[in-house]
């Protein structure tokens, strides 16, 4: 007894800065919150109040973190909770780029006048194809239980972001994964396909968590820690097995690339994003690839930076591979959905590009460009899927290509947003994706990737070709006399989508303020 | 006078909102957009009278801080061969709106968008010439492409969307390459002078001092860019189904206006920022430019569409461009940059006036017409005299530029000159062989007697057709450039005095002398 009580006394709570984490303890806060209201509330108020809870939480968050960023912090960021977590520059960064990305997602989320009842299953457990499962369609309830799980996916990417050490990193990964699983199965129409793609994406993303968990094991064997400054400070230059070394850090960027959706890590994306419910694709294609990215700039430029001449050949070749997949599989396309999927990946694979833009001196001008891809790209996701959602027949959402043909004439609005933003994605001038190419290509450069940086441009040229043709489809082709329709959004998805399109054009045309930010430090180290 | 370069950019863009809101009521939105882009006319004049062909390199330079973290600015100027291109630019956009006045646009499309487009159009290419900033360049070379992209998608013929998509893509992937070499470039100015900049004098500086393999990548990206743009073959494939596709007066804008981009690019982009690899490289790019006069000559000449047939002159022309700009010389130059200018207005012309005879058969195949001179005689001689100056006649404004051209290169490229003068051979053949089969002989063809005449059928004269002559509206449209093409056929002084200074400047940026002495004019 008095043994165990001497040993309480020599462990000290560690130093938690309250300040610096309130963005994190907000949203996570709040998700424990929210799961209670669900247990507590009776069905027909849990709608609002859920909405209004995230809602706020995610502005409170934002709030604090403005606070926070404005008031006078350590420059190189602080680590805290015993150095699991880094609150440096690029992690307020990327907090916000989540925060507000998650904001456009959670009003898609929530819009119910799309879709009466919203895009969600009102009882998912009933079986597809019963008739139980014809009647729930039209019923207008839904499983409120999507906001605490998106608050919780969202807290998840934040602190996989800010992870400082392999294992937080860990559970942050599974903490923003479950969630996401979930919510991918909650489709309230062509509920095989949308099951199917939860199950596609549980098995490989749990697949790909064993990678991550192995290679950080192995990891741990090589430098004693799973620090992150740790690793780095191992790798400099010690006589320990180079095997270790490299065994680890393969499997531990397997499980990454896999959530970033990089080639040939892809295969589950094009699946996932056509069956899972289009708010909770737009989540995922805008936020999941921040969290990811994150982790990955994170863990290139703190742990691996001095090793970079070992591993950038082989992300170098990865960083192709996805382009290139990307680019051509999505030539071949007819589904809207799984189109921008393939786009992704190749998006993924430019994004890779800034990433593993590090000069032999230890700069890295790839972070703060890869940041400001994140961000655009994010918006103009988010806004696409928005319209996506938009565009229905009698049997939901009409996202087969062909049916998309002559959408001008009908919704000249809606067309020449969804023209906008396909041009964003494109890369051409005048738009955010225009500046967030320029920007990961010139850091590429500096970095010595010009090679990388020729074919990054092909494929975007060869990737144009696909959103080129769904432009000509909606101007120049007559519509089908059976064609969808297009949902006069409410005021939820119009917000949504006119935010992200309104920052695809700010920011490209005046990105100085949000370069500037993205530029302001480097990561803690 | 700052204001009117500004003012030439800002004009067509608000011609192009007032214009969008008119799309339900086409004659007003046709007289709104004549009138902006007549207002656009006078401004082209003022910026001519303001412009000093012996004062800076650069002039009536104004500009505002963009993207402050890579040195990125607004910042336009003009030289002598971006004044020539203005000006040819706001002479065409009025009577191309004449000259399509009452053609009929596909089902469901209004004049507003149309003219809302081509608007936007002019503003953009105006800005593409004004800009001396590489970003900023590269950043309108790009843009430009979208209006274009619906003009041709959108108001076009059969295979209107394949043309489209074709188009956009190949200028696209040129342009990205371009970014390529201009971030390149971008990187070199950084490390030298600490903060990166995209100025274009900055960067000529930084640049061109660059050792020559370095030159030599950055170069080719460019140079792909324009290449495409131009068109010089084998890039030139696009052209012919953009033209072919595109209504009459996007061809003309694509012909006698966008491919001038490319060879403006080569003048103001490649030889000064990288004269090494310029002088290393030219061999080759006048071998394109050679195989072009020819390839262009003998396709015009097996063409059997007559807007195909009008892309493949232009290819041809191209060539002559090229050759002059890379030999080397201030009169070659002087003449490439005039050829640039009076190829907008003859071609351009000649684009016009075949659309005037499609107008009126509606069919665009050679072999639908014949004997129209007996109908349409005034229309004839349009179509003679603007053929006349498409091969450079002596008298007419495009014997002065290739006179040049050839004159020029000959002393440093003897073999180049002497093969692309049998371009000049083809173009006779090419041009006489296209009016003698649509105007001249018995009237004839189903365009003009109808199919039901079949074939072989041979028409009366002095029967009533529906075919007329000009209209006054199409004589007030063609009259201008008629008046153009003889002036600066005896009298182009004007227009050279302009623009020699200016190729000068860019010889010397290059750090060539000329082997003989130029003579003012000719």
């Amino acid at each position: 007894m008095n043994l165990l009580v001497a040993q309480a006394q020599t462990i000290e709570a560690p130093e938690i800065d309250y300040g610096a984490l309130a963005p994190l303890l907000i949203v996570l806060g709040a998700a424990c919150v929210s799961v209670l209201l669900e247990a507590l509330l009776p069905k027909h108020q849990r709608w609002a109040v859920q909405l209004v809870l995230t809602l706020v939480t995610l502005v409170a968050a934002v709030g604090t973190l403005i606070l926070y960023a404005t008031s006078d912090r350590p420059e190189q960021g602080v680590a805290t909770l015993a150095g699991a977590i880094a609150v440096d520059s690029p992690s307020l960064f990327l907090w916000a780029t989540l925060l507000v990305l998650g904001f456009g997602s959670v009003l898609l989320i929530a819009d119910r006048s799309v879709e009466p009842g919203g895009a969600f299953v009102a009882q998912a457990a009933i079986r597809p194809g019963t008739v139980q499962d014809r009647a729930q369609a039209t019923k207008t309830g839904m499983q409120t239980e999507v906001f605490p799980l998106t608050l919780f996916a969202l807290g998840g990417m934040m602190t996989f972001v800010a992870a400082n050490d392999l294992l937080t990193m860990f559970i942050a990964l599974e903490v923003l994964s479950l969630p996401l699983y979930l919510l991918c199965g909650l489709a309230r129409r062509r509920r095989l396909l949308s099951q199917e793609a939860a199950v596609k994406y549980f098995l490989l993303g749990a697949f790909a968590s064993a990678f991550f968990l192995y290679g950080v094991a192995l990891l741990y064997g090589y430098a004693g820690s799973v620090k992150l400054s740790a690793i780095a400070t191992a790798a400099g230059g010690t006589d320990r097995s180079d095997t270790l070394l490299f065994a680890g850090f393969g499997l531990l960027v397997v499980g990454l690339l896999f959530k970033a959706a990089v080639g040939p890590f892809h295969a589950w994306t094009p699946d996932v994003y056509q069956g899972a419910p289009t708010p909770v694709t737009a989540f995922m294609a805008a936020c999941t690839k921040v969290a990811a990215f994150g982790g990955i700039l994170r863990v290139l430029t703190v742990a691996f930076e001095n090793t970079q001449w070992e591993w950038r050949g082989v992300l170098y070749g990865v960083a192709v591979v996805s382009m290139v997949i990307g680019a051509i599989l999505g030539l071949t396309q007819t589904d809207v959905k799984r189109m921008i999927a393939y786009s992704s990946v190749a998006h993924a694979g430019f994004l890779l590009i800034g990433s593993i833009a590090l000069t032999p001196e230890g700069d890295a001008p790839g972070v703060s460009a890869t940041m400001f891809y994140l961000l655009a790209y994010g918006f103009t996701t988010i806004a696409a899927f928005g319209i996506v959602s938009l565009v229905r027949n009698s049997d939901g959402e009409a996202t087969h290509l062909s049916q998309w043909a002559g959408l001008a004439k009908r919704s000249p609005i809606v067309a020449a947003t969804f023209t906008f933003l396909l041009l964003a994605l494109a890369g051409i001038p005048l738009t955010s994706g225009f500046i967030g190419k320029f920007v990961v290509f010139s850091a590429a450069i500096d970095a010595g990737l010009t090679p990388l940086v020729v074919i990054a441009l092909v494929a975007s040229a060869v990737a144009a070709f696909f959103y080129l043709r769904v432009i000509v489809l909606m101007y120049f082709s007559d519509p089908a006399p059976d064609g969808p329709t297009v949902t006069v959004p409410g005021a939820f998805t119009t917000i949504a989508i006119t935010l992200g399109a309104v920052v695809t054009l700010v920011l490209g045309l005046w990105p100085t303020f949000v370069l500037d930010w993205a530029g302001t430090g480097t990561f803690l180290s | 006078m700052t204001w009117v370069l500004i003012a030439l950019l800002v004009v067509p863009l608000v011609g192009a909102l007032v214009v969008a809101f008119l799309r339900k009521d086409d004659k007003k939105a046709k007289l709104v957009a004549l009138a902006f882009s007549v207002v656009e006319l006078v401004l082209a004049g003022l910026l001519w009278f303001a412009y000093d062909p012996d004062g800076d390199r650069i002039q009536l330079a104004t500009g505002v801080d963009w993207i402050p973290a890579f040195g990125v600015r607004l910042q336009f100027g003009i030289d002598g061969i971006a004044l020539v291109m203005i000006a040819v630019i706001a002479l065409l956009i009025p009577l191309v709106i004449g000259a399509g006045w009452t053609e009929k646009l596909p089902a469901g499309r209004s004049q507003g968008g149309y003219l809302s487009l081509i608007l936007i159009q002019e503003a953009v290419t105006v800005a593409v010439f004004a800009a001396t900033d590489v970003f900023l360049f590269y950043v309108l070379f790009e843009v430009m492409l979208i209006p274009m992209y619906f003009l041709i998608g959108g108001y076009g013929g059969a295979r209107r969307q394949y043309a489209a998509v074709k188009f956009f893509l190949y200028s696209f992937l040129g342009g990205l390459i371009m970014l390529a070499s201009a971030i390149g470039a971008y990187a070199m100015a950084s490390d030298e002078l600490g903060k990166g900049t995209f100025d274009w004098e900055t960067l000529v500086k930084v640049v061109s001092d660059a050792d020559s393999t370095t030159q030599t990548w950055l170069f080719l990206g460019f140079f792909l860019a324009f290449a495409i743009k131009a068109p010089l073959v084998p890039f030139h494939t696009w052209l012919p189904d953009a033209a072919a596709e595109a209504p009459i007066g996007v061809t003309v804008i694509v012909v006698g206006i966008l491919d001038k981009v490319g060879t403006f690019g080569m003048l103001r982009y490649l030889l000064p920022m990288f004269p090494e690899a310029s002088k290393n490289l030219a061999p080759y790019v006048l071998v394109l430019a050679v195989a072009g006069v020819l390839y262009g000559s003998l396709l015009a000449t097996g063409q059997r569409d007559m807007k195909r047939f009008l892309a493949y002159v232009s290819i041809a022309h191209f060539g002559f461009i090229a050759l002059g700009i890379f030999s080397f010389t201030s009169q070659a130059g002087v003449g490439s940059v005039s050829y640039m200018l009076n190829h907008s207005i003859s071609t351009g012309m000649l684009i016009l006036v075949v659309g005037m005879v499609i107008a009126r058969g509606g069919s665009s195949l050679i072999s639908d017409y014949g004997g129209m001179s007996k109908v349409a005689p005034l229309l004839a001689g349009m179509l003679l005299l603007s053929g006349l100056t498409t091969l450079s006649l002596p008298g007419t404004n495009s014997f002065v530029s290739e006179f040049l051209v050839l004159i020029g290169s000959f002393p440093t490229q003897p073999v180049f000159t002497i093969i692309a003068t049998v371009g000049m051979v083809l173009a006779a053949l090419y041009v006489l062989w296209l009016y003698q089969r649509i105007m001249t002989g018995p009237l004839r063809g189903d365009a003009l007697l109808g199919a039901a005449a079949g074939p072989g059928a041979v028409g009366d004269p002095e029967k009533k057709t529906t075919i007329g002559d000009l209209t006054k509206r199409e004589i007030a449209v063609l009259a201008p450039l008629v008046v153009i093409v003889l002036a600066l056929g005896f009298y182009p002084q004007p227009v050279l005095d302009v623009i020699t200074p200016t190729v000068g400047a860019t010889l010397t940026e290059v750090g060539v002398t000329d082997p003989v002495t130029v003579q003012e004019g000719k």
